[in-house]
């Protein structure tokens, strides 16, 4: 029976060994390599947006809360209109370590990384964010570029954006005349 | 060819001598001379350069220097003049993602700004942002640009900016008596201005506006001025030419993002390398719903058009 193991597992390694420079010849001759899969924190992003003199949250938020919903007392400038049926803070904010948040399952992410998060529900806009057709860059088209947050442009706790006042209308072609 | 010799007062002195015929034609040789540098308003030796296009290397920078000093001392602070090409391998493309855009007119003022347009008599903006009905999708008939509004966007509407499409084929190149404008290898559409004679015959021929004529000395406040500039693109213009939207051609050309695409507020602005399947706009190209404006008048726009959501 161990014989028959070690047979086994001699002919997987082979096939690995084969298979591994079939693949890198096959990827070779593209024109442009396909960037690595994404790695937290491969984006240069701009750093959130925190209110002055909130962050660290764990200078007021030192040990676990109370998991139950509920209105907030000294958060009263947050208006949460995100999902807010079905949501509440701490299905994103760790309920352990205020100063990071949390994926679906469990794992801590950075403020910096919050993209992650937004992720697991809006697919399609982090699938477009990631290559840069959702949301803005700044910086070299051809190089160092910057992306924002899903934070830098929607608020957190109510997403949609607000309308904005327009610059100002163009001259008619007969008030420019003097 | 110096750069020094452009005013009518640096002529040759008349030589004091008894009128004969050889000094009378040649005192008609230089009034006409004068004239004819006092009529170009700049002096004779731009008006008798050739054109940027077929100037050798050495004398793009001798233009490019002159021009550098002469902006300088207008404006009062050091101005660059670039003559930067076309970088190999790269075709410029521009997106624009209709679903996003809430006409806010952020990338109009940012245009003027980057590219020293003229701010008022005559007010030049490359970028015009045109309200239409959501009921009627694409419609210029119904179009409104000078919309005035508390709030955008406004219910029921959806905005257009519309700028220079860079076309692949475009008809305000062929009718241009002079050649003054010309596309160039990455795709941007340029007008040397000292070529330019005015004749509008541009934008006249131009399906999309995008042309705009500087009916007077334009006004650009000094302290206004962007002193970073292009020879072709966003350096001060004369009275008298032909401009347009240039795909912000002192900033890309250097590999920076256009001013209207890093202003915008909702990242509806798309632009990159139209040959490098990993930009963005080539993201676009290959997963959204793209149109081209006016797509029967087969201008083939380098600017499209999209729908993200
Ligand atoms: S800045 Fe962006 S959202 Fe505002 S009008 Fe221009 S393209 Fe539209
Ligand atoms: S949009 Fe108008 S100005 Fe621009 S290239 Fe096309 S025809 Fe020429």
């Amino acid at each position: 029976m161990r014989r028959v193991v070690q047979d086994v597992v001699r002919v997987l390694a082979l096939a690995a060994l084969c298979a591994r420079p079939a693949l890198a010849s096959e990827a070779a001759p593209a024109p442009a390599a396909r960037p690595p899969p994404e790695k937290p924190g491969q984006f240069q992003a701009e750093p959130p947006p925190f209110t002055p003199g909130i962050f660290p949250c764990t200078q007021c938020h030192t040990t676990p809360g109370d998991r139950t919903r509920r209105e907030l007392g000294f958060h009263d400038d947050i208006h949460f209109e995100h999902d807010a049926e079905h949501r509440w803070c701490l299905d994103c904010h760790s309920n352990e370590n205020r100063d990071v948040l949390h994926l679906s399952n469990g794992d801590p992410v950075p403020f910096t990384e919050s993209y992650r998060l937004c992720g697991q529900c809006h697919g399609d806009k982090y699938r477009d964010w990631r290559v840069g057709v959702h949301g803005k860059r700044v910086g070299q088209w051809n190089g160092q570029k910057t992306y924002f947050l899903c934070v830098n442009c929607h608020n957190p706790h109510s997403p949609r954006f607000k309308p904005l006042t327009p610059e100002p209308r163009p001259a008619r072609p007969e008030e420019m005349r003097r | 060819m110096s750069g020094e010799r452009r005013t009518p007062q640096s002529l040759p002195v008349l030589p004091e001598a008894p009128a004969d015929p050889g000094r009378r034609s040649f005192m008609r040789t230089a009034a006409a001379g004068a004239a004819v540098a006092a009529l170009s308003g700049c002096g004779l030796e731009d008006f008798f350069r050739k054109s940027f296009r077929e100037l050798s290397k050495g004398d793009v920078q001798k233009v490019l220097a002159s021009l550098e000093r002469k902006h300088s001392a207008k404006y009062g602070r050091a101005v660059t003049v670039s003559g930067a090409p076309a970088q190999p391998g790269v075709e410029f493309g521009y997106g624009l993602d209709l679903s996003r855009c809430v006409g806010c007119r952020r990338c109009v003022y940012a245009c003027v700004k980057e590219n020293n347009q003229s701010r008022k008599n005559p007010q030049i903006h490359w970028i015009r942002v045109l309200e239409m009905d959501k009921a009627r999708g694409v419609d210029l008939a119904h179009a409104e640009v000078y919309y005035e509004a508390d709030q955008v966007p406004r219910p029921g509407h959806f905005y257009m900016p519309v700028q220079c499409q860079q076309c692949r084929n475009p008809p305000c190149v062929k009718v241009c008596p002079v050649q003054a404008t010309w596309k160039e290898p990455d795709g941007i559409v340029v007008v040397d201005y000292d070529w330019c004679i005015g004749c509008r015959c541009c934008m006249s021929a131009c399906p999309y506006g995008a042309r705009h004529f500087n009916w007077a000395e334009p006004t650009l406040p000094k302290e206004e001025l962007n002193p970073v500039t292009h020879y072709l693109g966003n350096r001060p213009r004369p009275k008298g030419v032909v401009e347009k939207c240039t795909f912000c051609i002192q900033r890309t050309r250097a590999g920076r993002y256009p001013a209207c695409v890093e202003v915008c507020p909702v990242g509806a602005r798309k632009f990159g390398n139209l040959l490098d399947p990993e930009s963005e706009i080539r993201r676009v190209m290959d997963t959204k719903r793209v149109f081209v404006f006016k797509e029967e008048l087969a201008t083939h726009p380098q600017f499209y058009y999209f729908y993200a959501t």
